[in-house]
């Protein structure tokens, strides 16, 4: 099996060989620093945090707060390479189905060994039909052998590929082999949870009272809408190295009150709404940040038999995505960063090489002569206008780009698009059920490595909005899985999906933030944006 | 007079069940799923998901069993959402946010809004009168997700005297705010009902005659004055009280106080039907009841009006 | 509806009185009203900014919708009101022009203020007249049922309704209305029941006149003053449930907009130093619904016969 070039950074080795090369991370204070004396980080979070079950979480900001509460087998370093959290080590078999992973002595916060039966305990109650988790297909999706068959309820959860040989050593079978398993084990449904505590209090065992966790912090407060307040877990096994004594996540709905109580000192980084990161950078240099994101925004084109006879004409389909400048919505929309694109994965994706399309390369001027041409071959133009109804979900920024995108339409192809802006449950039932003509769609990977999008082109993809189904993108996928080198396919997927343009992609995302200064040891680098408090340290000003 | 408060109890009955019925089909007609997130989940996911939570029954089953608890073990269920909280739960933390900062702002309406009102009426077409008729227009017609931002600017931003959100247990700083971007538009509305309806009182014969007397300005105001002149304000506090909980949404919304409204809001937007269906079920039985106090309190007072 | 109902208590006694002395109570009134200075002022200015919105659109150089690419993404250094770029009131976020979005702005929260109103006096007025001539059982069964509604929280009602009907134009008035005639079945019940025993309700009822058509022909138009106040403080009332529901994100489509939505636009951001996308949609809002509120309080004194 293949794509192993992805794994490089990983330091897997090849079969039998133990791996215990990589350190664990920690927050690497310079010698000298003068460490602040409150040692306090408050980070701002959109919505209220959900569900503190590690089986259960599903929304990125609740993650970020259980990466600190519970620790999987492995972590990400700064870069989003795995690094040893409760694992100290694996072996991996000849085909690479069947890892044995070497727990390192740890305890639970309330004084607990954390055993390998955690891990057992958690995994099966993962993909057990009466969690009922929304990530129970997780373990599928990463090849834990039988996991879909007991999300379907063909076997017991007992049944599922992972056992504990000993308290320390745990054996995970996987169906296929799976290049990048391991990257997969800093995801928090494949984090432990403390079996004795989780059958003690059943649903009731993630009040603060109760909870009990295996990361570098302990909860103290969850106050729904207001905040959730972490503090240092002294049993962790490297608490010596954890710097930060407290981490509030606030919630703030609105981002401009965000920026406002960042000013004021209350929250120590926010994101910045959409078009003000110039401003802001002008004003705080140092405390602006935009660093990629492994995140495309697009536009799902109805490709299945329902769409209007109008999209259903390619011309059409490609003279509206030739006619979005893109430089436009990124430098004078967006302002924060984003970059253009013109094909579907983001070029910022790990070993991704990004394919020379031709309408990519050329002016926009010319882009657009050549819009009005496909377009006034299909029959259409500003005496006889094409009308597209287009859906997003209310935002701010998802209503300047539409405003823009509809004003280069019917400035350059008198196309009259309608905007319905929806609010983001019905957005996505709407997409769900394919009715509509034109969505706005945004996809960011679940780990890093082109499949994770290319996989959305497949015609049966549950992800695939758009609808589309072409025989030889399926081909081409199935052919990657197993290529020597799959940039070869991508390459082909990617061009031939600029032709179809079942999606119009738009721009791939970029993370802007503020952050204080005193703020050190954050993952710039890490295009998943996954961070541990324990790596974060605050500088005296 | 009891009379009438057990026939107003009575009619409560069904108005709540009404309202229980009615929230219930409205959320179901909503389209999208409290499960559905921007990933699509699998058939076999989203079945089990569906188990869990009861929806695979029959709907008439599903709002049987509803009512059931809700009636019997006052149980309004798990959040659809928040998959570790319970409704009791989110109410049980929200309501009392709500409640402090609710309370607080009814009484600053209310006291303030009253004095201001009576000071205006006595002293007519003075300075004073002016400026409470200034600040009452001005706080009437400013929506409060206007003045919310520019009390932040003013005393975050400007002068640095008060957090910009947050509640933190309810410590004193972080109430100010949401105090006065709550009770702005009720002490307005409250000041001028006030002020006309004293300067009615002040007219009428009695009050004349009671000046005539030679009784003493404040206390022709305090004993004969007050009371009457009181009358339109105490039937308007009925709607501030349901106003105050309503005007929450924005003050959680801005502030992040984690206050009822929030959670209102949020969980109509991801269609958590217990969510929802429980706090409009709690909304609707105070509203029921600040409008008998609000129509007992006006009996006390009126001596015209016998149940 | 709490306002509207708080500015109108004691209006009830008043009529009552004033349905006396019969024909020149209009009159009276008109006299009285055009002496209320306030009042007069604010009818003009009502006036002004309606006709402004007819012949605003004349002066303008852009549209509603047009982006004025020159200017995006530098909205804070060059989107200032100006003459010279032809927007007079500056730019949006999105670099379209204010001047052209405030005049539409202003149309639709007038249009939404005005036939929400209208609904709400619709039906509230037939509704209580109905009640009230009828009375008896029927009388207590339909305020039963008036009184079921006024428990319910409106404003999540309105959020239920939007949400499960997407943002049509017509529901948001429609919800908003259909919830809005409560207070005003209220009152013009209580006058009915005063009118009903009046000599010419029952000369009518002794010539055999059908009873609804005694409702529509002889209660109705007696209704008319209590009505208008009422009528002219719910629209302003009207105007300020449209600016929440629009900050809550439920409001209009764009690129139509409506008064609420652009305050609620330009609070959102009041601090990037681009002051005049909330100043001149909030000068608006503001200047109507104070004429709307004097203009109805002053209405309501002329209607009052006891001299304040």
């Amino acid at each position: 099996m293949n794509l192993t070039h992805i794994l490089k950074a990983a330091a897997v080795a090849s079969a039998l060989m133990c791996t215990t090369a990589l350190t664990a991370n920690a927050a690497m204070v310079p010698e000298g620093t003068k460490l602040a004396d409150d040692q306090t980080f408050n980070y701002r979070v959109l919505d209220t945090i959900n569900s503190l079950d590690p089986d259960i979480v599903e929304d990125v900001d609740t993650s970020y707060v259980v990466l600190n509460l519970f620790e999987g087998l492995y972590n990400e370093d700064a870069k989003g390479n795995p690094v040893p959290g409760a694992a100290e080590s694996y072996d991996v078999n000849a085909d690479n189905t069947v890892y044995t992973f070497h727990l390192r002595d740890a305890q639970w916060s309330n004084g607990d060994p954390v055993k390998a039966s955690d891990f057992v305990f958690s995994w099966q109650r993962a993909v057990d039909p009466k969690t009922a988790s929304n990530y129970s297909y997780f373990p599928g999706l990463v090849g834990v052998k039988n996991a879909d068959d007991i999300v379907a309820g063909k076997m017991a959860p007992t049944e599922l590929g992972v056992k504990a040989i000993d308290d320390k050593t745990l054996e995970v079978t996987l169906n296929a082999s799976v290049p990048y398993f391991v990257r997969t084990l800093a995801h928090a449904t494949l984090f432990p949870v403390p079996q004795a505590v989780v059958e003690k209090f059943g649903l009731d065992w993630t009040k603060p009272e109760n909870i009990v966790g295996n990361g570098a912090y302990v909860l103290a407060e969850n106050k729904a809408g207001e905040r959730v307040t972490l503090k240092r877990n002294p049993k962790y096994w490297d608490n010596e190295h954890t710097v930060l004594e407290t981490v509030n996540f606030l919630t703030i709905n609105d981002e401009n009150a965000g920026v406002t109580r960042y000013q004021a000192g209350e929250v120590d980084q926010t994101d910045v709404p959409a078009g003000q990161f110039p401003a802001l950078q002008k004003q705080m240099p140092d405390e602006t940040f935009s660093v990629p994101q492994l995140c495309t925004y697009y536009f799902d084109i109805n490709s299945t038999p329902n769409a209007p006879e109008a999209l259903k004409d390619v011309r059409v389909r490609q003279a509206l995505s030739y006619a979005i400048d893109r430089d436009v919505i990124v430098k004078n929309v967006l302002q924060g960063g984003q970059t253009p694109a013109y094909y579907f994965t983001p070029t910022a994706t790990a070993g991704f090489q990004p394919p020379e399309l031709p309408y990519a390369a050329m002016t926009q001027a010319d882009r657009d002569a050549k819009a009005v041409e496909l377009l006034t071959a299909a029959g259409y133009g500003k005496d006889n206008p094409l009308t597209i109804d287009y859906i997003y979900n209310t935002s701010e920024a998802h209503k300047k780009v539409a405003t823009v995108v509809s004003q280069m339409w019917k400035e350059k192809l008198g196309v009259v698009m309608n905007l319905q802006d929806m609010e983001f449950a019905s957005l996505l039932d709407k997409r769900h059920q394919r009715d509509y003509q034109m969505a706005r769609d945004a996809w960011c990977g679940d780990y890093n490595e082109a499949s994770t999008f290319e996989g959305l082109m497949d015609s049966t993809s549950s992800q695939n909005n758009a609808g589309y189904s072409n025989p030889d993108v399926d081909k081409l996928l199935l052919a990657a899985k197993t290529s020597k080198d799959p940039n070869v396919e991508y390459k082909q997927i990617e061009e031939q999906v600029a032709k179809d343009v079942p999606v119009i992609p738009i721009y791939f995302y970029a993370k802007v933030f503020l952050q204080k200064t005193s703020i050190k040891g954050w993952p710039y680098d890490n295009v998943e944006q996954t961070w541990y408090a324990k790596d974060l340290y605050k500088v005296a000003e | 007079m009891l009379k009438f408060i057990l026939r107003r109890i009575a009619i409560a009955v069904p108005t709540l069940l009404l309202l229980i019925v009615m929230s219930f089909f409205l959320m179901k007609l909503a389209p999208g799923n409290p499960f559905q997130g921007e990933k699509n989940l699998p058939k076999q996911v989203m079945d089990n998901i569906y188990a869990r939570y009861g929806l695979d029954k029959p709907e008439w089953q599903q709002l049987l069993e509803y009512v059931w608890n809700v009636v019997v073990h006052f149980d309004f269920g798990p959040s659809f959402k928040y998959k570790d909280r319970t409704v009791n739960e989110i109410i049980a933390q929200g309501f009392p946010v709500t409640l402090t900062y609710g309370f607080w702002a009814f009484l600053v309406a209310s006291t303030v809004g009253i004095s201001l009102g009576t000071l205006a009426a006595i002293r007519q077409n003075s300075w004073i009168d002016y400026l409470s008729v200034g600040v009452t227009i001005g706080a009437q017609v400013l929506p409060n997700f206007v003045l919310a931002p520019i009390l932040v600017l003013v005393f975050t931003l400007g002068l640095h005297w008060l957090p910009g959100g947050g509640w933190y247990n309810g410590q004193w700083q972080y109430v100010v705010l949401p105090v006065i971007a709550l009770s702005a538009t009720y002490m307005a509305n409250i000041a001028r009902i006030m002020r006309s309806s004293m300067l009615e009182v002040l007219g009428s014969n009695y009050i004349r005659t009671a000046r005539a007397k030679g009784l003493p300005g404040w206390q022709v105001i305090l004993k004969h004055a007050l009371k009457p002149s009181l009358l339109p304000v105490v039937s308007y506090l009925g709607p501030v009280f349901v106003g105050m909980i309503t005007g929450s949404v924005v003050v959680d919304l801005y502030f992040s106080t984690g206050g009822i409204g929030q959670a209102f809001v949020n969980s109509a937007l991801n269609r958590d039907y217990s969510t929802i269906l429980g706090i409009t079920i709690l909304l609707g039985a105070l509203t029921i009841a600040a409008n008998l106090v609000c129509d007992v309190l006006y009996a006390v007072l009126d001596p015209k009006i016998r149940y | 509806m709490a306002l509207a109902d708080s500015r109108t208590a004691g209006l009830n006694e008043a009529v009552k009185q004033s349905n006396a002395k019969g024909r020149s109570l209009w009159q009276d009134a008109g006299r009285r009203f055009v002496r209320n200075r306030a009042a007069v002022v604010s009818v003009f200015m009502l006036a002004a900014i309606v006709l402004f919105t007819f012949i605003g659109p004349i002066f303008s150089k852009w549209s509603i919708e047009t982006v004025d690419w020159n200017i995006l993404g530098m909205i804070a250094e060059k989107g200032y009101p100006s003459i010279e770029t032809g927007h007079y009131f500056g730019t949006d976020e999105s670099a379209r022009d204010l001047y052209s979005r405030v005049i539409q702005g202003t149309q639709i929260s007038l249009i939404v203020g005005i036939l929400a109103a209208a609904i709400a006096v619709a039906v509230g007025t037939f509704y209580g007249a109905v009640a009230g001539y009828f009375g008896g059982r029927i009388d207590s069964a339909m305020m039963r049922f008036v009184d079921i509604i006024y428990s319910i929280p409106y404003m999540f009602i309105i959020i239920l309704l939007l949400v499960i009907f997407g943002r049509s134009f017509v529901m948001l008035f429609c919800g908003i209305g259909l919830i809005s005639w409560l207070g005003m079945a209220r009152i013009v019940r209580g006058q009915t029941l005063a009118l009903k025993n009046r000599e010419f309700v029952e000369a009518a009822v002794a010539s055999g006149v059908r009873p609804l058509t005694i409702v529509w022909r002889h209660i109705m138009p007696n209704l008319l003053g209590i009505v208008a106040v009422y009528a002219t403080l719910l629209i302003p009332e009207m105007i300020l449930l449209e600016s929440f529901i629009s900050f809550l994100g439920l409001g209009i489509q764009e690129p139509y907009t409506s008064l609420g939505a652009l305050i609620s636009d330009g609070a959102a951001t009041m601090s990037h130093g681009e002051i005049w996308i909330l100043a001149f949609p909030l000068a608006f809002f503001v200047v109507m619904l104070f004429s709307f509120f004097f203009v109805g309080d002053g209405l309501r004194d002329a209607l009052d016969p006891k001299d304040r």
